[in-house]
């Protein structure tokens, strides 16, 4: 029983740190009015960049450097076509989602001549040769994770900037008016925090020691999910990650034992988020923008495409 | 120039703009990958166009995407954003196979309306939720339908496990012949072994029944509206909240009748997988096509084309280059319309200033 709990927190733990990076990236990109549903493709994009990289100069601090510049690549992308090109958020995520899924399976294919899986990387080798729940809490990535999750919580609520960016999201006018520019906040707060994305990837690809096709798996659109569900709060959806992450473990250590209870389980976050979405949206809530927390997301100009 | 012909030559440029972008990034990787762009466009040109199974097969792609591009059309007509189609078509071609396995002993001209209901019956099933929850609570459909989709993807891989495939396999049962759309080869020979199915016509009158009643008809109308002033809707007493649930309905519905090319009209069963990826790819047809007849049948036979080349480059380069390539025609369509739609909107200011 102990080394079945042990096993299930050391599984949670594993798997929280893609869905954490992903929605503390998405609540600070969507919290300044850019909507970003391109988790999912950051993820996977991040993880094979980081593992080329890896490859390449067999250096695991390159590789990793390399996934986050890869994510933040994506988030500068997405803030170019959305906030200077004028492209529909949700289009050019959709797009980067599809960009990415494909372009990943094309590398893999140009780079390995493989279409599912890359070569073995080494990753971080820490604390070898002990267990696995004391293996999983020396992983830098994870410690990492953390930093990131508490200080861009703490900056989004407390900092000066943060302010500026939680403002470009709910009153776009009053940043206009206090002379910031509205698209600087807003493309720094898309690429940081999908560069946070990134380093999810990179734990998530670290974590199997190699990259395999798809092996995102729906992760970012569970952290989209819980991103929307927290009411755009990184901290609280970060705590969500960790329901999800839990769920998701469950699964792992369950596997084989309960094959259709599996496929339930991973259904869960998805079914609980659309639930409680109906039960805490405000009800006719005429502009119905991605508002499920009492916040009208449409006001903010970039926000659903509409021009400011 | 009148604003019909206004808005077709502005779409024909958005189209043809898109088009030349998508093109230099497939020059572009294709290079990347250390293989010509020249021979392998004339590959696939060959491939595709160039024989008259080429052309059956492109054809038959191309017949769930159209589905799809009206589907997203439907919705977007009511400001709406449908990104749930992919989850709408599977759901609804697993739930139509297993009803029209069931259709034993009935005359075809009973059986395939009743297995086309089920069809579009699943679709709308799983459009439903995105819909009240956009009408009633003000939930994004966007998120929605995204959630959707994944849900659709776990409850298919249940269903399958947990009794509706035939043991050991990921197929269901056989649906009964008289439910079968026959194939387009029955009527031209020449079309011998491709795929297309009545379902091509079936689509195309479908496609000519939205684009009249779009304009024409009182629902259509009303759906504009919605989209162009919910506030001024509800002072006219037109139900937004109700014309917002239709439409998704509705959209999902024409999704699910997807299942008609691939569950009646190729395979006979529902198998997991099968017709993958087209509810993504419809939302490139609908931004291409742009709500009109002409241009939904042109992107769909477009994307349909890329569709089919893909499988016949994919010895020479991956095939996953057209999904890239296809992203990039979203984002340039997406670019380029809101590019021109503020020139075309400038000239009607200048003229207006010089009248």
């Amino acid at each position: 029983m102990i080394t079945l709990l042990a096993l299930l927190l050391a599984q949670t733990v594993r798997t929280l740190v893609p869905y954490v990076c992903a929605a503390v990236g998405g609540a600070l990109s969507e919290r300044s009015g850019v909507v970003n549903i391109a988790l999912e493709g950051i993820l996977l994009a991040s993880g094979l960049g980081a593992v080329v990289v890896h490859v390449a100069t067999g250096s695991a601090v390159a590789g990793l450097a390399a996934g986050v510049m890869v994510g933040a690549v994506f988030g500068a992308l997405h803030a170019l076509l959305v906030l200077r090109a004028g492209a529909n958020a949700i289009l050019s995520g959709l797009a980067l989602n599809l960009f990415a899924v494909a372009g990943t399976r094309f590398l893999l294919r140009a780079l390995y001549r493989s279409s599912s899986n890359s070569p073995p990387i080494s990753a971080f080798r820490v604390a070898e040769g002990s267990s696995l729940l004391v293996r999983t809490f020396a992983d830098p990535i994870l410690w990492l994770a953390i930093v990131l999750a508490v200080a861009t919580a703490h900056f989004l609520a407390k900092s000066p900037t943060g302010l500026r960016i939680r403002a470009a999201g709910e009153s776009p006018e009053a940043v206009l008016s206090a002379g910031l520019s509205l698209g600087r906040l807003r493309a720094g707060a898309v690429i940081v925090g999908s560069a946070i994305c990134g380093l999810g990837g990179v734990a998530l690809a670290y974590d199997q020691h190699q990259f395999q096709s798809g092996m995102s798996g729906g992760r970012g659109f569970i952290a989209l999910a819980a991103v929307v569900l927290s009411g755009w709060r990184p901290g609280r959806a970060a705590l969500l990650c960790g329901a999800f992450a839990a769920l998701d473990a469950a699964q792992i250590v369950l596997q084989d034992r309960m094959r259709s209870a599996q496929d339930l389980l991973a259904m869960l976050p998805y079914v609980v988020t659309l639930i409680l979405l109906g039960v805490a949206a405000r009800p006719r809530d005429s502009r119905g923008g991605i508002a499920a927390a009492g916040r009208d997301w449409t006001r903010a100009p970039a926000a659903l495409g509409k021009e400011s | 120039m009148s604003g019909l012909l206004r808005g077709s030559v502005a779409g024909l440029l958005v189209a043809v703009l898109a088009l030349a972008i998508a093109w230099l990034a497939f020059d572009l990787l294709v290079i990347g990958y250390g293989e010509s762009p020249h021979q392998l466009i004339v590959l696939l040109v060959r491939g595709t166009w160039g024989t008259a199974y080429g052309i059956g097969q492109v054809l038959y792609k191309a017949t769930p995407l159209l589905f799809g591009g009206i589907a997203v059309s439907i919705a977007l007509r009511a400001g709406l954003f449908n990104v749930g189609v992919e989850g709408q078509m599977s759901i609804a071609a697993l739930g139509a196979a297993v009803v029209a396995a069931r259709l034993s002993g009935l005359s075809p001209w009973l059986a395939v309306p009743i297995a086309l209901a089920a069809a579009a019956f699943f679709g709308a099933l799983w459009a439903a939720p995105a819909a009240l929850l956009r009408a009633r609570r003000g939930v994004h459909e966007v998120i929605a339908t995204i959630l959707l989709n994944r849900v659709a993807d776990g409850v298919v891989t249940f269903l399958l496990a947990a009794g509706l495939a035939l043991p050991a396999s990921v197929r269901t049962p056989a649906i009964a012949p008289s439910t079968r759309l026959a194939r387009l080869e029955t009527v031209v020979p020449a079309l011998a072994g491709s795929a297309v199915s009545y379902a091509l016509p079936l689509g195309v009158a479908l496609l000519l029944l939205w684009s009249v009643s779009a304009r024409w008809t009182r629902l259509g109308r009303e759906l504009e509206q919605v989209a162009q002033g919910p506030e001024a809707c509800a002072a006219e007493h037109i139900p937004v909240a109700r014309r917002r649930f239709e439409a998704l309905v509705l959209s999902g519905a024409v999704a699910g009748l997807a299942a008609s090319a691939t569950v009646f009209g190729y395979k006979g069963a529902f198998e997991q997988g099968l017709g993958a990826g087209a509810g993504f790819i419809s939302i490139a047809v609908a931004l291409l096509g742009r709500g009109s007849f002409g241009g939904l049948l042109a992107a769909a036979l477009l994307l349909g084309t890329l569709q089919q080349g893909g499988l016949v480059i994919n010895a020479r380069v991956p095939m996953e280059i057209i999904d890239v390539v296809s992203a990039v025609l979203i984002v340039a369509v997406a670019i380029a319309d809101r590019k021109l739609t503020r020139l075309f909107g400038a000239l009607d200011h200048e003229r207006r200033l010089a009248a």
